[in-house]
């Protein structure tokens, strides 16, 4: 087995001179074959497979070999020309021009058009449920059948990464434009679109499975003949298959003693810290409206009586990373300069007690309820350990379990918690997934994954609104990361970890996507070794 | 004319039956906590209120309770069972391409518990105090306690890892997509050892106890004497005259357990990523799309009556005595 981490492989990548990485020959790319078939297992199960329409791994992955978008991410979140040729800022920053290559058409032949780029932009602004990506956009126009012009309201900092491969697919018009409403409409279950591989089957909750489509518009690509997507029902079933070699990739391999297995398959690459952009964050939410947690100090104190580094390293096995603040490690605009709230009883008390809450007779100051998303063994485990951590800051706490996800999500959304543990991702840019969190404009009870927290600071919407609009890189890093110690400091959540993302592959695979989006990106390089 | 009538009636019964079915379904469906907008908007990584408004817009979600109700009843009654919400697709397609992998699975399993169990009971009610007939005993029963699930999870540990020579999961290999013919059917066939497998350990006790403990009354009893007394061999002395007679109760089994289909298949599809209508009622039950459930319900409540039909006909087949009536 090998471990290749993703900045390892980055910084590898730049000096192609060393005779291997890893162990890894890298000649492989001279050895790999055209042809050949590779199954990928996953548990995540997509609805449909247009990703105009709806976003999640389990639709985005597959999406990412059915249609090309706009623009391609490359490993340093430089945008690289994909379905469109070239493009040009305005000097105001107000309008986005694309200019889209000659050669690429559609699954049916149909080529693609300035008209496809304009409705799929508009139909993913109208429907994606990532509604600041195109926010801004009040319209496209069409110059001519090549030459489409995005109209922007306010300066977008996030377009180009918007236009990349697993936020904005070019769906065709002529298929999707017959007037039905796209988010419903019969043919999302079998799309065609101007991506390396085109659909041969969809077997909702079975499998997926892609054929190499041979008018596609870069030369020598795909190299494989067919793409399989093998969904499983349970994780451990999918990790048997893997170490049968019925499957060729992991899609994603989270639990410590499943990844010390997979590391045990012979032959097998694990890519740690894969498609960083998604950046999925573990935390502890706090009902700041509730009476109880309404005093940062509360919050605070509760934030020092958790030892970030027992979940880490004990309970979760040292496979994920710490997480500061409310932006991923692997996001441009981290910055690790926040409070880390490391354990600290002692000031964990004097912060309760400052806020005025004496234990009682029973030495309990306070009673909590503490809620978990249901279906995660690991979560379950956390609430456990957090209970036992609190009490010995006489907060007591009472676990509740929700039977299913929608009503965990009832509970959260309306409002009807104390603190929940909670999982939310950062997807690319911080305007997709970070400003909703935090905003306090976003304060909106019934939509999971809003403003639960109901945390509202006028500094933190002014910076958010500020940098939403920067176009210059280094003054939108100075502003969120005013925000990432603001929101720290004000402990709306306490953060725990990020979860990271291990993709594993056969021994045979060769260039799987190294791109920011990891395997919710094209396969167009992938192969499999002669 | 019986036999006509009878059917006729259990029919009416069956209709008014199906309708109660569907109200009290709906009804369950809607009152646990959650919409279908809210897990969509889960599984896409977040929603805003436009979007969860117009998702339910397009299900016909933001319409009264009632008034969805009557619509509901309005289309099942024509025989539209309306569009899932997850997949977004005619339920009866879904259901249609469903149904087969668990009629083979369950069909299957319960054909060998009946057949195995029912010669495993005759075999040990022979001798009912030798070790062989306690050992048969025994070993059906720790069949029968061990949870479902567990001894899917042992055989797929034994034959998927130990000794890695069945698939565990589908019921296809994806790599021979597209190849028909023979081959297919033999890979299919090599994919349901195992789950079938499982379901049979659990159905087995059920049938060896039954046709036992039947056997036994039987075997004891007057006309089974004077068969002997015929000087009739054993052979046809078991077969012939007792077996039939202890039959009854294993026949009233097997109808109840097919009509169990479902409930029955649902842990062991999990375990082995069974294609199978099991796991279409949980996934619809997890993401809260009540036409999907409301289908498989109304399409389980269908076979229950349906299989109930076939048992009441079979009695009359076993027991020539039943037809007069």
């Amino acid at each position: 087995m090998s471990t290749i981490d993703r900045r390892h492989l980055l910084q590898a990548g730049a000096a192609l001179t060393a005779g291997s990485i890893f162990g890894i020959p890298l000649d492989v790319a001279a050895q790999a074959a055209k042809g050949g078939v590779l199954v990928i297992g996953s548990t995540q199960s997509p609805r449909h497979l247009n990703s105009a329409v709806q976003s999640g791994v389990a639709t985005m992955m597959p999406a990412a070999q059915l249609f090309a978008s706009p623009i391609r991410m490359d490993k340093n979140w430089k945008p690289q020309p994909y379905l469109a040729e070239s493009w040009t800022l305005s000097p105001d920053n107000r309008s986005v021009s694309l200019v889209l290559r000659k050669d690429a058409v559609f699954h049916d032949g149909r080529p693609v058009t300035a008209e496809d780029v304009k409705f799929s932009i508009e139909t993913i602004r109208d429907n994606h449920p990532f509604k600041t990506m195109y926010g801004p956009v009040n319209a496209v126009t069409i110059s001519d059948a090549r030459t489409a012009v995005i109209r922007l309201s306010e300066p977008h900092p996030a377009v180009l990464l918007a236009m990349s491969t697993s936020l904005t697919p070019i769906i065709p018009k002529h298929i999707f434009g017959d007037g039905t409403d796209v988010k419903i409409h019969p043919r999302n279950a079998n799309p065609i679109g101007s991506g390396p591989f085109k659909l041969v089957e969809f077997k909702p909750g079975e499998y997926i499975i892609m054929e190499r489509f041979d008018r596609f518009f870069l030369k020598d690509q795909p190299k494989l003949d067919r793409v399989i997507v093998r969904l499983f029902k349970d994780s451990s079933s999918l990790l048997l298959a893997f170490e049968r070699g019925e499957v060729d990739v992991h899609l994603a391999v989270t639990d410590p003693r499943e990844l010390e297995r997979v590391r045990k398959t012979p032959g097998a690459v694990v890519v740690k810290g894969a498609a960083p952009a998604i950046g999925p964050l573990i935390w502890l939410a706090f009902n700041t409206k509730s009476p109880k947690l309404a005093d940062k100090r509360v919050r605070q104190a509760i934030n020092f009586a958790v030892d970030k580094q027992y979940i880490l390293n004990t309970i979760l096995g040292g496979i994920n990373t710490r997480s500061t603040g409310p932006l991923t490690s692997g996001s441009p605009f981290y910055t690790g300069d926040v409070e880390k709230y490391e354990l600290n009883l002692a000031k964990a008390t004097k912060l309760l007690d400052d806020a005025g809450l004496k234990p009682g007779a029973n030495g309990v100051r306070l009673t909590l309820d503490l809620d978990s998303i249901p279906g995660s063994a690991d979560q379950k485990t956390i609430q456990e350990y957090l209970k036992q951590s609190l009490t010995k800051i006489g907060v007591e706490v009472n676990l509740r379990q929700s039977p299913d996800f929608p009503s965990w999500a009832r509970r959260v959304a309306s409002l009807q918690f104390d603190m929940t543990l909670d999982s939310v991702w950062n997807w690319g840019d911080p305007v997709i997934g970070v400003h909703r969190t935090w905003l306090s404009s976003n304060i909106k009870p019934g939509v999971i994954w809003s403003n639960t927290q109901s945390y509202s600071n006028p500094k933190v919407d002014e910076w958010l609104a500020a940098a939403g609009q920067e176009m210059n890189l280094a003054k939108r890093k100075e502003l969120y990361k005013q925000v990432q110690k603001t929101v720290v400091e004000d402990c709306p959540v306490a953060f725990l970890y990020e979860q990271t993302f291990y993709e594993a592959y056969a021994a045979k695979v060769v260039n799987p996507p190294a791109g920011i989006w990891g395997l919710t990106d094209g396969l167009n390089e992938s192969a499999l070794k002669a | 004319m019986h036999l006509l009538l009878a059917i006729l009636r259990r029919l009416a019964w069956a209709a008014g039956l199906l309708v109660a079915v569907l109200a009290i379904n709906f009804m369950l469906i809607h009152a646990a906590p959650g919409d279908p907008a809210s897990v969509i908007a889960g599984e896409m990584g977040g929603g805003d209120e436009a979007v969860m408004a117009s998702i339910k817009k397009a299900y016909g979600l933001d319409q009264p309770l009632p008034v969805q109700f009557v619509t509901y009843i309005g289309k099942s009654m024509r025989g539209d069972l309306g569009q899932s919400y997850t997949y977004n697709r005619p339920v009866s397609g879904l259901i249609l391409d469903r149904i087969g992998p668990t009629i083979l699975l369950v069909l299957t399993a319960l054909l060998i518990a009946i057949v195995a169990g029912t010669l495993l009971g005759v075999f040990a009610s022979r001798r009912p105090d030798s070790f062989a007939s306690a050992a048969v005993t025994v070993l059906s029963l720790i069949g029968y306690a061990m949870p479902v699930f567990w001894t899917g999870i042992l055989l797929v540990i034994l034959f998927g890892k130990v000794w890695p020579i069945m698939p565990i999961a589908g019921m296809r290999d994806v790599r021979q997509f597209g190849v028909g013919g023979w081959p297919a059917v033999v890979d299919v066939l090599h994919h349901l050892v195992l789950p079938a497998l499982t379901l049979t350990i659990v159905y087995l006790a059920q049938y060896s106890r039954l046709a036992r403990a039947s056997m036994l009354e039987v075997l004891g009893s007057d006309y089974i004497r004077t068969a002997r007394a015929k000087g009739l061999s054993e052979w046809v002395v078991t077969f012939k005259h007792a077996l039939r007679n202890a039959l009854m109760p294993v026949v009233t089994i097997a109808g109840l357990q097919f009509g169990h289909l479902i409930s029955g298949a649902v842990l062991v599809e999990t375990v082995f990523s069974w294609p199978g209508l099991g796991t279409l009622a949980l996934e619809a039950i997890l993401g809260r799309d009540y036409p999907t459930l409301l289908g498989v319900l109304t399409f389980s409540s269908i076979l229950v009556i349906a299989a109930n039909l076939l048992t009441d006909l079979s009695y009359r087949w076993i027991d020539p005595r039943l037809r007069g009536k």
